[in-house]
């Protein structure tokens, strides 16, 4: 860009600088959480943070690299159950949940061979398939009795009080760990390259990026996720029936609140989880016609505005508040209103 | 002697899944689209029939008459509202939006049947239960040897109206390149249009055949969606014959699978299909080849 006198290339701004201070802020009000909060605001929190956790993975998935996974729930579920099997031969049982994603992660690994050298509609479905496969795996283990599932009895150890805040501790420091490897991982080369790949696959290879790498380590990073919220997720509900670990309704939630939020955006997979999480709380309780407006609204959202809430914000305004891409600036525009500036998400 | 039997079986339950692999497989070799409400629509059909027969007393195969140039019509304004909008959007769209269809139809569903599981057996009288004995430990059912006949006159059907039609060759050129068909003076939105509504009334015809020989339930699409994806990626997806053989090698294998232990049916369906891949992927079009095989043979 130094040829260009007259061009600047930003990645922070004032606003986002900011937003980082707010965001800390509001990290350390919440790592403290269960030293003011109420029990039931400490339950639901921890709920929240999960569905930010599930969010921030799929769209980093979908919105970032352009895989499209429908077969999500089947890291969501094995980590529950690594987590439920790890704890019952023994292992110490908030170490397990860690744990247990690690080895969903592992085991991703060899099935990123096979399933990335699918595209689009073969990818998603093809995952549904996988997904499929594991809850059968899961309930050939009679420690799961089947359908009728088992629960989470290491927990008992722990008193109510002690059990709640310890959950919500590891909800938070996987949230955040999770927010801020996300964060630098898009910030990095790897984040400019598995966009590029998103935008085109073969222009990307043609400039050097290295596709199969950068696609697998979104892939095995977005099923190790999914495995700790689904390893979390059993924490707090104790039980676990793998028909409910293993439903696709998960896949149904964490594209609802990146679409809505904004699918590709690093800030939207946030506000997304914020929004269901809200919807959730409102509507829930109506049953049938909750899920079928959350279907309404994936496809609304997928025809209408397909960058969602910040996507449509950030077009609108200019605002970064947590900055993943480039920005590159006519040096008179600078201090001007941040009119339509031009955006370069990097290659 | 039981294994020949458990195989039979398996290719007679193969021409279901090449059935509703029909009109998947279709719109992936006209459109490139995968359209994941497939099997929430072959539900929507099926109750269709179940409403015509339970309170109008119709046939399910009368109720056909209708309920196929119905489906037809939804396939039409999917085309128009739904995956016209979605496909310009890249590859990303059509799988979130189909996806998000396919909630809103099942819930919808329940909402209007309940979780009650259904099926139209009972309205099709000794057709449900009768077969032919082979042997005394061999019986085809006649209902299974009619799914058979009726995917391969659709598959076979499908293909001679691509291979020597004026619309079919119209839809094929579509499908190679939808702008330069413009110039030629084919209308490509309608031809869309038209393939998938051609596709939509495969499905009502596979929502038909599931209901009678099975029970059904608002949310049994899902499942009908990954074995109608399965026998099309076995067979080599977009290959009309290729859905066939796929249909039939899962259900051979979900049928042996079933024979050594109870979750075998699903383990070896899903298995067979990752297998299936592995062998795609790594070893080329096994399908493809094996129809060149054929040719060479013949």
């Amino acid at each position: 860009m130094s040829a260009h006198a007259n061009l600047v290339v930003e990645r922070w701004t004032r606003e986002s600088r900011v937003a980082l201070a707010v965001a800390a802020l509001a990290a350390v009000l919440l790592a403290l959480g269960p030293l003011w909060l109420g029990a039931n605001s400490v339950d639901r929190l921890t709920t929240l943070f999960i569905y930010v956790i599930l969010a921030v993975m799929w769209n980093a998935l979908v919105g970032y690299c352009g895989l499209v996974s429908i077969g999500q729930q089947a890291f969501f579920g094995l980590g529950a159950y690594f987590a439920v099997r790890l704890a019952d031969s023994g292992v110490s049982v908030y170490p397990s949940l860690f744990l247990a994603a690690f080895i969903v992660g592992a085991l991703s690994l060899p099935l990123s061979a096979l399933m990335l050298r699918l595209k689009g509609g073969e990818f998603a479905i093809g995952m549904w398939v996988v997904s499929e496969l594991c809850h059968l795996l899961v309930n050939l283990d009679t420690l799961i009795n089947g359908e009728t599932g088992t629960s989470l009895i290491a927990l008992n150890a722990y008193p109510t009080d002690l059990r709640r805040a310890l959950t919500y501790w590891c909800a938070f420091a996987a949230m955040a760990g999770l927010l801020a490897v996300v964060f630098f991982l898009l910030r990095g080369p790897t984040g400019s390259a598995i966009q590029a790949i998103r935008d085109n696959e073969q222009a990307a290879e043609s400039i050097g990026v290295r596709v199969t790498r950068a696609k697998r380590t979104v892939f095995v990073l977005a099923a190790f996720g999914a495995a700790l919220a689904g390893a979390l997720w059993v924490a707090t509900a104790v039980t676990f029936q793998p028909k409910t670990y293993f439903s696709p309704q998960w896949t149904a939630y964490m594209i609802f609140m990146a679409l809505v939020g904004g699918l590709g955006t690093f800030e939207g997979a946030i506000l997304g989880a914020v929004v269901f999480f809200a919807i959730e709380a409102w509507f829930g309780a109506a049953g049938v016609w909750y899920l079928v407006g959350l279907g309404a609204a994936a496809l609304v959202f997928a025809l209408a505005l397909p960058r969602g809430i910040w996507g449509w914000v950030e077009d609108k305004t200019a605002l970064r508040l947590l900055p993943v891409g480039y920005r590159v600036h006519f040096l008179a525009e600078r201090n001007a209103a941040p009119t339509a500036p031009s955006e370069k998400n990097a290659t | 002697m039981i294994f020949v039997n458990q195989i039979i079986q398996g290719v007679l339950l193969g021409g279901y899944y090449a059935l509703i692999a029909c009109g998947l497989s279709f719109m992936f070799s006209v459109m490139r689209i995968i359209n994941l409400a497939h099997g929430s629509l072959a539900i929507l059909a099926a109750y269709a029939l179940f409403v015509l027969a339970d309170r109008y007393d119709v046939s399910p195969f009368l109720g056909l008459v209708v309920v196929v140039p119905a489906m037809a019509l939804v396939g039409a304004g999917l085309q128009r509202a739904v995956l016209e909008r979605s496909a310009r959007g890249g590859l990303l769209v059509p799988v979130l939006s189909t996806f998000g269809l396919s909630i809103v139809i099942d819930n919808l569903l329940f909402e209007q049947f309940g979780a009650d599981t259904r099926s139209l057996a009972p309205y099709i009288g000794d057709l449900s239960y009768d077969s032919w004995s082979l042997t005394d430990d061999i019986a085809i059912g006649k209902l299974a040897a009619l799914t058979m006949a009726t995917a391969i006159v659709l598959l076979g059907g499908i293909q001679l109206f691509l291979n020597h039609t004026q619309l079919g060759r119209m839809i094929r050129a579509t499908a190679e390149d939808a702008d330069t068909v413009g110039l030629v003076g084919v209308n490509a939105r309608r031809v869309n249009a038209l393939a998938t509504a051609i596709a939509m009334a495969t499905v009502a015809i596979s929502g038909a055949f599931l209901a009678m020989r099975a029970t059904f339930d608002p949310y049994a699409g899902a499942l009908q969606l990954i074995f109608a994806f399965e026998a099309a990626v076995i067979g080599g997806a977009g290959s009309l014959w290729g859905t066939l053989f796929g249909g039939i090698v899962l259900g051979v294998a979900q049928s042996l699978g079933a024979s050594v232990s109870p979750q075998g049916f699903f383990l070896a369906g899903h298995g067979i299909f990752l297998v299936a891949l592995f062998l795609r992927l790594y070893f080329g079009d096994f399908g493809l080849r094996l129809r060149r095989f054929a040719r060479r043979a013949a």
